[in-house]
């Protein structure tokens, strides 16, 4: 067990290397001269001198590399060339609301997208399970920007349920948070619940058909006890996986997301510092979100161990 | 043996391409449908010019968000552009930039994986690099691309393309890496075939029927993505009427307007659905054992 957590833990470090290698390069790779990008259009070559020597291009590509990383890992991200802000600041300031849509997203799809999974493999075949599917080919081609500014219409503006746009903090108290989120997190879902629901019914599918649901059944248990005590923690492998490689679209999507309905969190940020070519800020932002989600699929990794103990040997 | 039961061999060697695609449409008629919505909405872009439009970018101050009405079928935006023009010029962008990133991408997909399916001592450090790559969240990734290279229909092509074309790659050496084994492969060899007569007679192949299907879902996350990009400043330049775009314009008013943004964003999701829903087609058509994830 624990060997298998550290080998995956190792193996996880060349990827991080890579991710942090591919994002440090991506301003290298970009056509022209870093420092006029970032110094903008306008600048003087004053200006531009001084960008170049912030940035310490005058040194070679790997000892550049290697400061770089060695400043992340002790926490400084460098600085936003807009606001001489550390980036690591901003990044901290903006996190709260992105981190709040993400994992309420998450548990509103699981706690949907499972159960409508397991149905439909159980109703194979019959008017409901269709449904599902089509439900799952449409969720998955509507893009965020309709289902978001369909649920603000509907919910927001027509019935006047919900707020339709900002952002309540936590500290605020609990209800205006969800309040403020429920809508965002249930626009951000709609693409999450269609992968999730196809993978959980294709797996449930082919574990219904095993022998010992046939024994379960066999020795009286009922339909419940069978789905989701012997059957759903066998098939449980592919749905845990999907639901960390899907994090991927959550990432992308909480960006539109949060300028859907106008959160300030870390997409807000990363519009702000597009528009303002702002490229430490970019990056630091694509570093997090990209190291989150590796470190995010290291703990599916490991969390395959709790539902299939063979794995860990 | 009654030679009928075997799927495959009703479709001859020698049977005409129409032939071909009739017995392939009449296994899979639940093609059709997306199929004609797609070939539609190629139609409407390409004969955008003669569909009762005006020139998409002209401005008329005088008539600002107006309804709908029967000189704006959509109404006009902000600047008084005719939604409806601008919504069916929009077609030729997404679809130019879904078609080119698919194949662009298939392409470079399958050059990097057959590399790495062959060569044991490239294979893990082209892998480490594609496993890098897959790690970065694929809209993130354009995103940041984009941000530096400038807004531009060229930009974008590139940023998404890069962002799709490991899961080609991976998925053409996951394929060669069985092929590899398969004793044909041993025969071609004892028989004096050359690499390059492997790789393009027995290998190249058995990579098309998966890659095309996997071609059809990069080109419909291609248009989101697009949109995507558009929409929060990353993408085409404003100028360009694509979907993104025209909903991003409307993202000040959608309020009092929403029509604004229910256009295109309806045309986007039709165009979406109906690739997506090809893409489900093809992959019970070609190999019904392919997985169901993307």
């Amino acid at each position: 067990m624990l060997t298998y957590v550290l080998r995956r833990c190792m193996a996880t470090l060349p990827v991080i290397l890579v991710v942090s290698l591919f994002v440090f390069s991506l301003l290298y790779i970009a056509p022209g001269d870093p420092a006029l990008i970032i110094a903008g259009d306008q600048a003087t070559p004053e200006v531009v001198e001084r960008v170049r020597h912030s940035l310490g291009l005058d040194k070679p590509f790997l000892v550049r590399f290697y400061e770089w990383g060695w400043n992340i890992i002790r926490g400084d991200l460098g600085r936003s060339v807009l606001s001489g802000k550390p980036v690591a600041e901003l990044i901290l300031q903006r996190i709260e609301p992105t981190i709040s849509l993400m994992a309420l997203t998450l548990i509103l799809s699981v706690g949907i997208a499972v159960p409508l999974g397991v149905a439909a493999a159980w109703a194979r075949g019959t008017f409901f399970d269709r449904f599902a599917m089509i439900f799952c080919v449409a969720g998955f081609s509507l893009p965020l920007f309709v289902t978001g500014y369909l649920f603000a219409y509907v919910f927001g503006l027509k019935l006047g349920w919900l707020p339709v746009q900002g952002y309540s903090p936590l500290e605020k108290g609990v209800l205006p948070w969800l309040r403020s989120l429920i809508l965002p997190a249930s626009a951000l879902a709609v693409v999450y619940v269609a992968l999730i629901t196809r993978i959980t019914r294709a797996s449930m599918l082919e574990v219904l058909s095993r022998d010992y649901i046939r024994t379960a059944r066999a020795k009286g248990l009922g339909s419940l006890a069978i789905l989701f005590v012997h059957a759903l923690k066998n098939a449980a492998i592919p749905i845990i996986t999907v639901v960390g490689t899907g994090v991927a679209l959550l990432i992308g999507g909480s960006v539109v997301a949060e300028s859907v309905f106008a959160l300030p969190g870390l997409g807000r940020l990363t519009i702000d510092a597009i528009l303002s070519r702002d490229y430490p800020v970019i990056q630091g932002v694509v570093l997090l979100f990209s190291i989150s989600y590796v470190l995010l699929n290291l703990l599916v990794d490991i969390l395959y161990t709790v539902f299939d103990p063979r794995i860990s040997y | 043996m009654n030679i009928s039961s075997h799927p495959a061999s009703v479709i001859d060697r020698r049977a005409s391409i129409w032939e071909r695609s009739f017995s392939f449409v009449r296994r899979q008629p639940m093609i059709i449908g997306p199929a004609l919505t797609l070939a539609a909405l190629i139609v409407m872009a390409i004969a955008a010019p003669w569909l009762g439009t005006v020139d998409p970018g002209a401005l008329d101050p005088a008539a600002r968000l107006r309804d709908l009405s029967p000189e704006h079928w959509f109404g006009t935006d902000l600047l008084g552009r005719d939604l409806y023009s601008r919504v069916i010029y929009g077609a030729r962008v997404s679809l130019i930039v879904g078609f080119t990133v698919a194949l662009l991408a298939s392409a470079f997909g399958i050059l990097i994986g057959v590399i790495s399916g062959f060569s044991r001592w490239l294979d893990p450090v082209i892998m480490r690099i594609m496993d890098g790559m897959m790690a970065i969240p694929s809209i993130l990734l354009a995103i940041a691309l984009v941000a530096l290279t400038g807004a531009s229909m060229r930009n974008v092509i590139f940023a998404i393309t890069l962002a799709e074309v490991p899961r080609v790659a991976r998925l053409v050496r996951s394929v060669v890496l069985s092929i590899r084994e398969e004793p044909y492969i041993d025969a071609a060899i004892i028989g004096g075939a050359g690499p390059i007569r492997i790789i393009w007679k027995h290998v190249l192949p058995n990579t098309v029927a998966p890659v095309t299907v996997q071609a059809t879902y990069i080109c419909a996350s291609a248009m989101i993505a697009e949109s995507i990009l558009s929409f929060i400043g990353a993408g085409l330049p404003p100028t360009v009427p694509s979907w993104g775009n025209i909903i991003a314009e409307g993202r000040m008013v959608w309020q009092i307007k929403p029509t604004l943004i229910f256009f295109p964003a309806l045309f986007l999701s039709i165009n979406i659905l109906a690739i997506n829903m090809l893409g489900d087609g093809l992959r019970e058509a070609l190999d019904p054992r392919l997985p169901k994830e993307r």
